[in-house]
């Protein structure tokens, strides 16, 4: 366990990451969440070297999938839309988008909220109250309404859905973070800081947050997820992603109807967006496991 | 004639599963209680002792279990027992005492229905009979008030009486058997006295036979009629109580016994002597005797080939010993390093402390209080503080909680400013400096080590980093090669070896991690380093040697050492001046010998005879102080000491703050007592027959 040779050289970034896949080896779970995300991920990274379909040309409505009957000799894997496109280009590029901006958002929400939680629960009294009063209003809002303000108001582009998963996930996570600092701001080594006079910034940064990292990374799985239900609920209200990108929520939306006679059209993109926020999910899951047991 | 043992454990041995593998946390361990009889087992962290303790209840958790070996309660193997018949046992014929009483209570449920809980439970009484019973045991275990306590919730009273409490709920069904499992730890060493005697007395009336678990050999001493020593899983040796503190074999309790400072300890005649090394982690323990590495009296061969068992000192039967040649040791042979503490004489004065006061403000902001306006009420964490520190003295600052020790380190490092009066550093009064305004130079000069060695380091951030920032932080060095080649410099000092420097403070033991907590402080050179406490959660093997390595260094740097702490018996060992401290107030102060000797303040006194001594040859005068430490919110009127002092000579007491009267040479007491009243007082602490000792 306490190898000398091991212990003794200084981690690189690289034995640090190789380390930590390890850990997930005792958790079956968290593998399978791991793998589930990994397999949506290389597709999307291979997507423009894969030899699909462009996913936003017509080519022919209504095939089923493996149908072989297409004009080019190609095979459409998982059939056409009503308007023509292959719908396996489709989710994939989909899956691009989702991804990229799932990511994004929680990763904007994170840096705020981590900002709001860090300062909340170390400076404590006056700043403590107005943020907390901030995320009590912004809780108050059902969910669903703040999004559709927010994009009604301000147009549905990318950047406009980080901001309301920001606005909506924010307090949230300054909560959890709130939380976790006003138990480690107790410790002695913030003590340490104080008394060799650290600036508030630089205890915040530097010795708070590093020690909250375990619980906030198993939350900013789930969040992920939460955040990929997210994006495909806009794009299925019609405030997604601008048209024509492939969007997993707007693909539902629009073949819904046809659902009678060619199902297939929004099964696949509902399975899409069910296996990924189940791989989020279930990573989430394993890690917690694994930090428990330790 | 032949009795049948209350309980007895045969060559039990105990593992857990873990992810590691099988890791056996108790080897071979072998104990008999007899009726009416007290069983200590003392060791350190991870020796066993609690585990021997769980298996006797049948209560290892999921992952534990007992790999061989019988424990028999009256003769029947517990182990055939249906889990029936345990549960109708544990809590009614065995019943144990936990660490912590807060975590043995519910905290949602009054005392009353929780205590009348364990009649109703195992007996077939009525509510009002089970009440009655639970109203007469409180009234037993000398709580003050029972009918009220029955009617209060478990964080409506003090921790004291939450433990009186737990023992009562233990001794309700009157069980054959108490375990008590650290018992104390959790409490202030005058509250502490109390409980242990109220065990005693206990004991003595119900017929209770008991087990004492401790890693303090002074409680051991106090309440029990043999004992056990554990090392790593094994017991190493096992005999009457007078057996093991007079005529120990084992290197391993010789070397106990040797690194706690005892009254008889001097510091040129008896040295403490640290035992080298660590406790070795359950999967890393060495062929042979498991005390081997850390022996000094080891030898290839006997020692490390096969396992040692346990054999009986000749003439002495019941007396056993795990050691391969205890007959053979030549105690003289073994050459430790002792800590010694030079005298150093002590310079200018570096710090002075004058008439600094600290007050909080509480602020009630229930609506009631808005309505009524009722004024914020003041805490007085610190009153009237006076005292100076010399260069390369070292101060003791003593005192329980709630004494404002810890508001005035506070004050101290800047992290709170001083309501009234001034703290000088070097001429520099830093009284209203809050650290971030003070120079970094300042800052450097004044630093600390903490208690906790869990929590001194950032587990975040590796050993090394973490010195270096403080040593960037204090200008010593700015230059990246330099600081590095300071932070090997620091861990020379602390005696780790430098490649520490890569590692992350999960990697280090508890001692490890003070010693960097010390190289930080002293990073900066600093005049004064106020140690809160520094070794009082460390292993007693290792605390010597972590005491011995902070006055040397001290020592070497002419530091002044503000040393806060409740063990009165380091204080006496370390420290050159001592100021006792109690609500707020200094109460005495003074050089060690005259602090220790007569004449005392009360609460001194009460200290004094409150400190478990493993002894056999020291006398301690019986003080036990009634009740518990005031809040320091509502403090008392008059003295502070009055609601518990056993000296109490009237209503002056109760009007007025006592004066300061000095007994000569700066011996400052704070008592109302008459000149001829510290004129007759009697020493607490008597050491007999010293010559025979002295072998």
């Amino acid at each position: 366990m306490t190898d000398i040779n091991n212990s003794t050289a200084a981690p690189t970034l690289l034995s640090k990451i190789v380390k930590s896949i390890g850990m997930l080896k005792e958790s079956p779970i968290a593998i399978f969440g791991l793998s589930l995300i990994l397999f949506w991920v290389i597709l999307a990274i291979l997507a423009p070297i894969l030899p699909l379909y462009d996913p936003n040309t017509p080519l022919e409505p209504f095939k089923f999938p493996l149908d072989g009957s297409a004009k080019n000799d190609g095979l459409y894997w998982l059939g056409t839309d009503h308007k023509g496109r292959d719908i396996l280009s489709r989710v994939i590029f989909g899956a691009q988008q989702v991804l990229v901006w799932a990511t994004m958002a929680t990763a904007v929400a994170y840096i705020v909220g981590m900002f709001m939680g860090v300062v909340a629960g170390y400076l404590g009294g006056w700043w403590d109250e107005t943020i907390s009063f901030i995320s009590n209003v912004l809780l108050s809002f059902p969910v669903i309404v703040l999004y559709i303000i927010i994009i009604t108001y301000l147009g549905a582009t990318g950047f406009n859905i980080v901001l309301a998963v920001t606005f909506a996930s924010a307090p949230g996570i300054m909560r959890i973070v709130r939380g976790l600092v006003l138990d480690l701001r107790t410790r002695d080594y913030i003590f340490a800081a104080q008394t060799r006079g650290e600036s508030a910034l630089y205890i915040m940064i530097v010795e708070l947050l590093p020690n909250a990292r375990g619980p906030l990374i198993v939350d900013a799985c789930l969040r992920l997820g939460y955040t990929t239900i997210t994006i495909a609920m806009l794009g299925y209200l019609g405030l997604g992603l601008p048209p024509p990108d492939p969007d997993w929520g707007k693909m539902i939306a629009e073949t819904q109807p046809l659902g009678s006679f060619a199902g297939h059209m929004a099964v696949v993109p509902a399975i899409a967006i069910s296996s990924l926020v189940l791989g989020f999910n279930l990573l989430a899951d394993g890690l917690r496991e694994i930090s428990m047991r330790d | 004639m032949e009795q049948t043992p209350i309980l007895e454990c045969r060559n039990l041995c105990i593992s857990y599963d873990t992810r590691g593998g099988e890791i056996p946390a108790v080897i071979d361990f072998n104990l008999k209680v007899m009726p009416g009889q007290g069983v200590g087992i003392v060791g350190e962290s991870g020796c066993g002792k609690s585990t021997v303790a769980l298996a006797i209840m049948q209560y290892l958790g999921s992952n534990g279990y007992i790999k061989s070996g019988e424990i028999f309660y009256h003769g029947r193997d517990m182990r055939t027992m249906s889990e029936e018949e345990l549960r109708a046992l544990r809590g009614s014929k065995i019943a144990m005492i936990y660490q912590e009483p807060m975590a043995s209570l519910n905290p949602s449920m009054k005392i009353g229905d929780q205590l009348a809980e364990v009649p109703l439970f195992h007996e077939d009484v009525s509510r009002t009979e089970a009440l009655k019973r639970s109203q007469d045991l409180l009234e037993a275990v000398k709580l003050p008030d029972p009918a009220r306590i029955m009617d209060s919730y478990p964080h409506q009273i003090s921790g004291g009486q939450q433990q009186r409490v737990v023992i009562a709920m233990a001794l309700l069904s009157k069980p054959d058997l108490l375990l008590l499992d650290e018992p104390t730890t959790a409490l202030d060493v005058t509250v502490e006295r109390g409980i242990v005697e109220l065990v005693k007395e206990i004991s003595a009336e119900f017929g209770t036979s008991m087990i004492y678990i401790s890693h303090n050999l002074g409680l051991i001493l106090d309440t029990c009629d043999r004992v056990t020593v554990m090392y790593s899983g094994e017991a190493v040796e096992d005999g009457t109580v007078e057996e093991v503190f007079d005529e120990m074999q084992h290197p391993y309790t010789t070397g106990l016994f040797a690194s706690i400072p005892l009254p008889g300890a001097d510091k040129n005649e008896r040295p403490l002597v640290p035992i080298p090394g660590q406790l070795p982690l359950p999967h890393q323990r060495p062929q042979g005797c498991f005390f081997g590495p850390r022996c000094a009296f080891f030898r290839d061969g006997p020692c490390n080939g096969e396992k040692v068992s346990m054999r009986q000192v000749e003439g002495e039967e019941g007396h056993t010993v795990r050691c391969a040649r205890f007959e053979d040791i030549d105690w003289a042979e073994g050459d430790h390093e002792a800590v010694t503490v030079k005298s150093v004489k002590s310079g200018k004065v570096v710090l002075e402390v004058k008439d600094m006061k600290k007050y909080y403000e509480i602020a009630d902001s229930s609506i009631m209080s808005l309505i009524k306006r009722t004024p914020p009420k003041t805490v007085k964490a610190n009153e009237n503080i006076n005292f100076n520190a010399r260069e390369a003295e070292t101060v003791a600052i003593v005192g329980e909680s709630g004494c404002g020790k810890s508001t005035f380190a506070k004050v101290l490092m800047g992290l709170e400013e001083a309501t009234e009066g001034s703290v000088v550093l070097n001429g520099e009064d830093l009284a209203y400096l809050p650290v971030q305004q003070r120079k970094a130079r300042t800052v450097g000069h004044l630093q600390m080590v903490f208690q906790n060695p869990f929590d001194t380091l950032n587990p975040s951030h590796s050993v090394g980093s973490q010195i270096a920032r403080v040593i960037r932080k204090f200008d010593v060095e700015k230059d990246p090669e330099k600081v590095r080649g300071k932070v090997n410099d620091l861990l020379d000092l602390v005696k780790l070896p430098r490649d520490f420097a890569h590692r992350r403070p999960r990697q280090l033991s508890g001692g490890q991690k003070q010693r960097i907590g010390i190289a930080r402080a002293f990073a900066g050179n600093p005049a004064v380093v106020v140690a809160d406490e520094p070794v009082s959660a460390l292993d007693v093997s290792v605390q010597a040697a972590v005491t011995g390595l902070l006055t040397e260094i001290q020592n070497d740097l002419k530091s002044t050492l503000l040393f806060i702490s409740h063990d009165l018996s380091v204080v006496r060992y370390l420290s050159d001046r001592v100021v006792v401290m109690y609500l707020g107030h200094i109460v005495e102060q003074g050089t060690t010998d005259e602090v220790f000797s007569p004449p005392y303040h009360p609460y001194t006194e009460a200290l004094l005879s409150a400190v478990p001594i493993a002894d056999t040859s020291v006398e301690q005068k019986q003080i036990i102080l009634k009740g518990d430490i005031p809040s320091a919110v509502n403090p008392p009127p008059g003295c502070p000491f009055q609601t518990r002092c056993p000296r109490k000579i009237g209503s002056i007491c109760e009007t007025d703050e006592p004066p300061i009267k000095d007994m000569g040479n700066g011996h400052m007491i704070g008592c109302h007592l008459d000149a001829d009243v510290f004129a007759a007082m009697e020493p607490v602490i008597v050491i007999h027959n010293e010559d025979e000792k002295a072998s």
